[in-house]
């Protein structure tokens, strides 16, 4: 993708994120009351965060892949199971890819 | 937070390079965007070879939830004129925590803008950081930044599905996390993130809504704010369903 592309990628979706927000403080309360809508929305969220870490962590391109990321993740997991701070887990899993990478594996 | 705050937006910075965009770009989503979680998945979907529209797209689903919390902070802010956009760019996890934290309106005020203020320098600095220390690096791969790429996703979805009453959340995860791995081989890059939404989207009109309590499912995390969950932007405000103890069956 070229640069000019996601320059305007960027800003469009800066806008689309300003906008909601923004929408938030101009919308009657009643309109995103309805718990069904805070549900959803709450839910969607949990599903793209879950669909990116799967695609991050065991795909390439179009090819579904088992490399150094998975055992990277399980580290990250561990962690914060261990309730360690984002950057410890986002740190650990960089190291243990990075080792076992250097150590041979794809 | 402040501490947290930071360290969360070197990641963004870092992982934003490494994805391919420049350090002005990654400048200029946390300056304009201002959402950790949009951010890390435009960059993680324009990274992983997807398109434009669905980096836009996925970043403005993330993004809804900010929209949700504009109704819970604007009575206490009442912000008019020029002051209205710059409390809606400030409308994050955050902010709205700590706002909707205070008994007093008065203090819910105070909170609201010296944390979305603070967040903001914070989140804006260390990004940049992020980013220098990112393009020093090089090939991410070698140093796993990949590898952080996902974990950063965990890290930030690791809340919604652990604790008590997350059962459907986590429902939702695996079947996301399965209708996005089914589809890669078959669409282009980027559309499986969307598809699992759908997944999301089914679910919340499918399950229970919860039974009336006097209160809608948003206030509560008006009840639930609790501070030291409130570390980075998009990561950490207790979900509705999560906590309605009336939520999941």
């Amino acid at each position: 993708m070229s640069d000019a592309v996601t320059w305007v990628a960027l800003l469009v979706a800066c806008a689309v994120c300003f906008a909601l927000k923004l929408a938030g403080h101009l919308v009657p309360e009643h309109w995103l009351a309805k718990p069904r809508v805070a549900r959803t929305a709450a839910l969607v969220t949990v599903a793209l965060l879950s669909a990116l870490v799967a695609v991050q962590a065991a795909t390439t391109g179009r090819a579904l892949v088992a490399d150094a990321r998975l055992p990277a993740l399980a580290v990250a997991a561990v962690a914060l199971a261990l309730r360690a701070p984002f950057v410890v887990v986002v740190v650990l899993a960089a190291v243990t890819a990075a080792v076992l990478r250097a150590m041979g594996m794809p | 937070m402040s501490v947290a705050t930071g360290l969360y937006g070197v990641s963004f910075g870092a992982l934003s390079v490494a994805a391919g965009l420049s350090i002005p770009q990654t400048v200029a989503l946390s300056l304009l965007m201002f959402s950790g979680g949009s951010q890390f998945a435009f960059v993680g979907v324009l990274g992983a070879g997807g398109a434009a529209g669905a980096a836009v797209a996925t970043a403005g689903l993330l993004g809804v939830r900010n929209g949700l919390y504009g109704p819970q902070v604007a009575p206490l802010l009442r912000a008019r004129g020029w002051r209205r956009p710059l409390a809606a760019q400030l409308t994050i996890d955050e902010s709205t925590a700590v706002a909707t934290a205070q008994r007093d309106p008065a203090v819910g005020w105070v909170g609201f803008w010296w944390t979305g203020v603070g967040v903001f320098v914070m989140w804006n600095l260390f990004t940049l950081a992020g980013a220098l220390v990112g393009d020093a690096l090089g090939d991410p791969r070698r140093y796993g930044l990949d590898a952080a790429a996902a974990a950063a996703f965990l890290a930030l979805v690791w809340p919604r599905v652990t604790g008590p009453g997350s059962r459907v959340a986590q429902v939702v995860a695996a079947g996301a996390v399965l209708v996005a791995l089914a589809v890669t081989p078959f669409v282009p890059a980027g559309i499986p993130v969307l598809l699992a939404a759908v997944v999301a989207i089914v679910a919340g009109f499918l399950v229970r809504p919860p039974a009336p309590t006097g209160h809608d499912g948003t206030d509560d995390a008006r009840s639930d704010a609790d501070l030291p969950d409130a570390d980075h932007p998009d990561a950490d405000l207790p979900d509705a369903d999560r906590l309605d103890p009336e939520g999941s069956p």
